[in-house]
């Protein structure tokens, strides 16, 4: 058997098949590419809440639907407050990455009180719908909204909690690499929220505003 | 204390009081042996707080093997009931004992003995195949070892405190909404699976990542030993997979806690969307559980034939087409649940193209054992016994995949026996192979071969005696699940298959004397070479255990099978240097983390709200704390190394 | 691993973006993100095309996202980024699509007509 017949070419993938014998990667792509994975699953999670939102949308058992609860003013402003957090949390990124701590503290301070301000916002719109009889035990519909739109926001709730530690871990030991690594990951999670956010609010609000 | 009261715990009946005991004594004995022997700082350093995956892969075998005992006892309780609950006997066991315990069987079998076995075995062999020192993410491998084994602990306490579910392993709504399940058992049920599916998730990730970016310099992807492919796969469709069943237990436990309308009957909630989601996650599953042990008889077969694998690349394309059917096939587990026959004819179909990719994998497992010089060792019997029977059960899956024979079939015992068919076939025989086949590099010493036999023919004989009667009752109408029949006709049947477990009960001691056997009479059985089986992946080219960090110089890999190749070429000078390598320090993070929610879980079960906050609060603290810490490695320094390497490559060369 | 210790060479470039990529990215974020508002609240899109128009205005901020904030590119290294970011797609589509197309087939098959107009929204 020749030591040859290894290298097996696939037809049309053959370069990418062909490649991956560097060697172990550095520490950064594997932890990168690890939590990159985990947001996929977390993805892979909500998409299966999405479908049953979808499937339970028209599920109002008598109770008020979506065109009655909805108020497009509220979620705009979330949606504005999410995507320019995301961005703040961008800049913060940069600026760690050229050793500029001020910049850094700034940017993610931004982004503390803009997610901070969504998620004061999302619980105020939770509380008014239930005062007005519209919890999630009214219905399915409501059910499957509460706890769609829920999950994200505790996510955003965990998110603000890992920021807060990330910022005072900074703080504490420095921009070392380890520390880079995981604002790296707090970054990729931050985004991957508001990605999740732009489907809640055309399939859940847009979609059901009308 | 929430709903916890002594009544909790079954005084009143005989069987479960008995068992209880049984399983309290026998805990409580084996931590009592441990504290007299003085084993605990052994305990807690080598193993407990351990992050290296071959210790990891050990103690998730070691749990497998005890929950197969747990799960198999249930089984044969189920035996022996139907073998004499004819006609109008009612046999001993009532039926809300009888539904925990089909309940229990089920959920025990696949979460907690089939998971797993599969991880422990990918964990321990991935890292080493693959030519690197551990797994991309040690810690969180460890946090998922221990929140499996919390889950495992959830379900047998069950046992003693409370009741399990009586849903059958799925719990399906309506029957598992707070209306008609208004106990403890379904949440028994649904927190610890969401508990151990979280260590799966992560364990998946941590593997997908570790194939995917850690390998030795020059293992290309079509360099990799075909069981890191099912690895990677079989991990692929954990990620894929278990989030989906994290949400639907999620939305069954906001049901049942929170009183939303998922999937009631009432307030426009849909059982049937539980039903669909559920097995969007429980066909990837099966495959989850049968690819990895396709990947553990693709090495045993080459290496006991002597030859290369057969078709190298169609075996990882195959791989790879099952990851992605295994997908589109979900609705075939419910053809008879009201859709219409396009939605049927559809899925039907895939199901039947899904084992396409299946068979190219037999054919080049039979093209590679074909002039081969076959060595029957223990393996290899497993291997052929796989062949055969998951062969049979393979057809009978494909013929209920036509949905009209389905209708007759469906949660009938012909279902149950397909299920078991495929399933003890693959998974379990497959297990078996790998624990045999990797026991001596994990512990230094080879089974016992004798018993190793015994157990297999156990096992063989006993499958099928006790399966194929129910493929027959199936056809002639009994359904599954039954607590006792009126039709005295079938009794017969159930009687063979009722000696049929009692023959894998044989097996299965087989394999326990087997290891009490090894162990005392090791040192005549000792692998000294690191080589016992003469293998061709680099596993073997290690000391039998390896050196905490697997390679003291990571091998530069030129081709598949690169063990076998190095063996060819011949010895190769040591280096003359050796660089200092760094290990991950021990943690009790997973320890700590599992505790925190076995304590969180057991007071969500029982609505104990303050223990479940702190219990959470506590969890999240520890996620803190540990973060917080800078981790430390140790270091091995060059001279340690060539010291090792000079008597590995001693040893090696007799 | 060693890894602390080695300089990694391509540390700051490969934060392949700066602080135009971001700026850009928020711009046409924000863009599509207007457009949604509008064309599910005022009638400029013929009403039965709103739904699809939402779907692909939705798509593209996504899209936005992905490439802009997170550096999702088609280079050689990012091979395995995009393999699995098109896997969990698909999944996540089969799992949302195969979940409407079965529930609803479920709903025609088994409810009596009433309830079915009843569900229409």
């Amino acid at each position: 058997m020749s030591a040859h017949m290894g290298t097996a070419e696939l037809p049309g993938l053959g370069t990418t098949m062909a490649r991956g014998g560097e060697g172990p990667a550095p520490v950064r792509i594997v932890v990168g590419y690890g939590f990159w994975i985990f947001l996929l699953s977390d993805i892979i999670m909500f998409s299966a809440l999405f479908a049953s939102y979808a499937v339970l949308s028209g599920q109002t058992a008598g109770g008020p639907s979506g065109r009655e609860l909805f108020e497009l003013r509220h979620v705009g402003i979330e949606t504005l407050c999410l995507l320019f957090s995301s961005y703040t949390c961008g800049l913060g990124l940069l600026a760690i990455g050229r050793r500029q701590l001020r910049g850094f503290y700034l940017a993610f301070a931004i982004t503390f009180v803009l997610g901070a301000t969504f998620l004061g916002l999302e619980i105020s719109e939770f509380v008014g719908m239930v005062t007005r009889g519209a919890g999630p035990s009214r219905s399915a519909f409501l059910s499957a909204f509460f706890s769609l739109v829920g999950l994200h926001g505790a996510h955003v709730t965990a998110g603000l909690l890992w920021l807060s530690f990330m910022v005072a871990q900074t703080a504490a030991r420095g921009p070392r690499d380890f520390v880079r690594r995981r604002l790296l990951c707090f970054s990729l999670f931050w985004h991957a929220l508001d990605i999740i956010w732009v489907a809640l609010l055309t399939l859940v609000y847009l979609m059901g505003a009308r | 204390m929430g709903k916890l009261s002594w009544s909790a715990i079954p005084f009143d009946q005989p069987i479960p009081m008995a068992a209880s005991l049984l399983i309290t004594v026998g805990v409580f004995a084996v931590l009592g042996l441990v504290t007299w022997k003085g084993w605990w700082p052994y305990l807690w350093r080598e193993w407990l707080t351990s992050v290296d995956h071959k210790r990891i892969g050990v103690m998730y075998v070691l749990l497998a093997l005890v929950l197969l005992l747990r799960g198999f006892i249930d089984a044969i309780m189920m035996r022996s009931q139907l073998a004499i609950a004819a006609g109008g006997a009612q046999g001993y066991l009532p039926p809300e004992h009888y539904d925990q315990i089909f309940s229990a069987h089920g959920t025990i079998m696949i979460f907690f003995m089939a998971m797993p076995f599969l991880v422990g075995l990918m964990n321990f062999v991935v890292p080493l195949q693959l030519g690197v020192r551990d797994v991309a993410f040690p810690v969180l491998n460890a946090i998922s070892f221990w929140l499996t084994a919390s889950g495992a602990l959830l379900v047998n306490v069950s046992l003693v405190v409370g009741e399990f579910a009586r849903t059958g392993w799925l719990a399906y709504p309506p029957l598992s909404e707070l209306q008609f399940s208004p106990g403890v058992g379904v949440d028994y049920y649904l927190w610890s699976l969401e508990i151990s599916g979280i260590g799966t998730l992560l364990a998946g990730i941590n593997m997908v990542t570790t194939i995917l970016k850690l390998r030795a310099p020059g293992m290309t992807y079509m360099r990799m030993p075909v069981f890191c492919w099912t690895s990677l796969c079989s991990s692929m469709l954990i990620v894929a997979a278990f989030p989906v069943l994290t949400a639907t237990f999620g939305m069954l436990l906001l049901d049942r806690y929170a009183g939303m309308h998922f999937f009631t009957n009432d307030g426009g909630g849909n059982f049937m969307m539980y039903i669909n989601l559920i097995w969007i996650w429980g066909h990837p599953e099966v495959y989850i559980l049968a690819l990895p042990a396709f990947g553990i008889f693709s090495e045993v077969i080459a290496t006991f034939a002597g030859k290369q694998l057969f078709g190298y690349r169609s075996m990882v394309l195959a791989t790879l087409a099952i990851c992605v059917l295994s997908f589109m096939v979900w609705l075939h587990h419910f053809f008879t649940m009201g859709a219409g026959a396009d939605v049927n004819a559809v899925f039907g179909i895939m199901s039947m193209i899904i084992a396409i990719p299946t068979g190219v994998k037999l054919f080049n497992w039979l093209f590679t054992l074909y002039q081969g010089r076959i060595r029957f060792e223990v393996p290899v019997l497993w291997a052929i016994g796989f062949m055969v029977t998951f062969a049979i059960g393979g057809m009978t899956g494909v013929l209920q995949a036509v949905p009209p024979a389905d209708f007759v079939l469906h949660n009938s015992l012909f279902l149950v026996a397909h299920f078991h068919n495929v399933i003890i076939g693959a998974v379990l025989f497959g297990a078996m192979a790998g624990y045999y086949y990797w026991f001596p590099k994990a512990f230094g010493f080879t089974l016992d071969r004798r018993l190793g036999v015994v157990s297999f023919w156990c096992w063989l004989v006993g499958f099928y005696l006790a399966f194929m009667p129910l493929y027959a009752l199936g056809l002639l109408g009994m359904t599954r699940r039954m607590q006792h029949y009126a039709d005295v006709t079938w009794q017969p049947y159930l009687i063979v298959a009722e000696v049929g477990a009692v023959v894998i009960l044989c097996g299965i001691a087989a394999t326990i004397a087997q290891l009490v056997v090894s162990i005392r009479t090791r040192e005549q059985r000792r692998d000294a070479t690191g080589d016992p089986w003469n293998g061709r992946t680099l596993e073997w080219s290690t000391t039998s255990p390896p050196p905490s960090y697997n390679f003291a110089v990571l091998p530069q890999v030129d081709s598949l099978d690169a063990f076998w190749v190095m063996k060819q070429r011949g010895p190769v000078a040591p280096p003359e240097h050796y660089q200092s390598i760094e290990v991950p320090r021990n943690s009790p993070n997973g320890f700590v983390t599992a505790f925190f929610a076995v304590v969180t879980g057991f007071a969500l079960i029982w609505h104990i709200w303050w223990m479940a906050i702190l219990g959470l609060a506590c969890a999240v603290l520890t996620l803190l704390v540990f973060g917080w810490m800078e981790r430390h490695e140790d270091e091995v320094s060059g001279e340690q190394l060539a010291d090792a390497e000079r008597a590995r490559l001693r040893a090696a060369s007799p | 691993m060693m890894e602390e210790h080695a300089r990694q060479p391509a540390d700051e470039d490969e934060h392949s973006g700066s602080i135009v990529t971001y700026t850009v990215g928020l711009a046409f974020a924000l863009l599509l993100t207007a457009a949604s508002f509008i064309v599910s609240q005022t009638g400029l899109l013929w009403a039965p095309g709103v739904p699809a128009g939402l779907a692909v205005l939705a798509i593209a901020q996504m899209g936005v996202h992905l490439v802009f904030f997170l550096h999702i590119s088609t280079g050689p290294d990012n091979t395995n980024n995009v393999l699995a970011l098109a896997f969990g797609v698909l999944i996540a589509m089969l799992v949302v699509g195969g979940s409407l197309w079965i529930m609803a087939n479920l709903n025609t098959n088994m409810l009596p007509a009433s309830a079915i107009m009843e569900m229409q929204r």
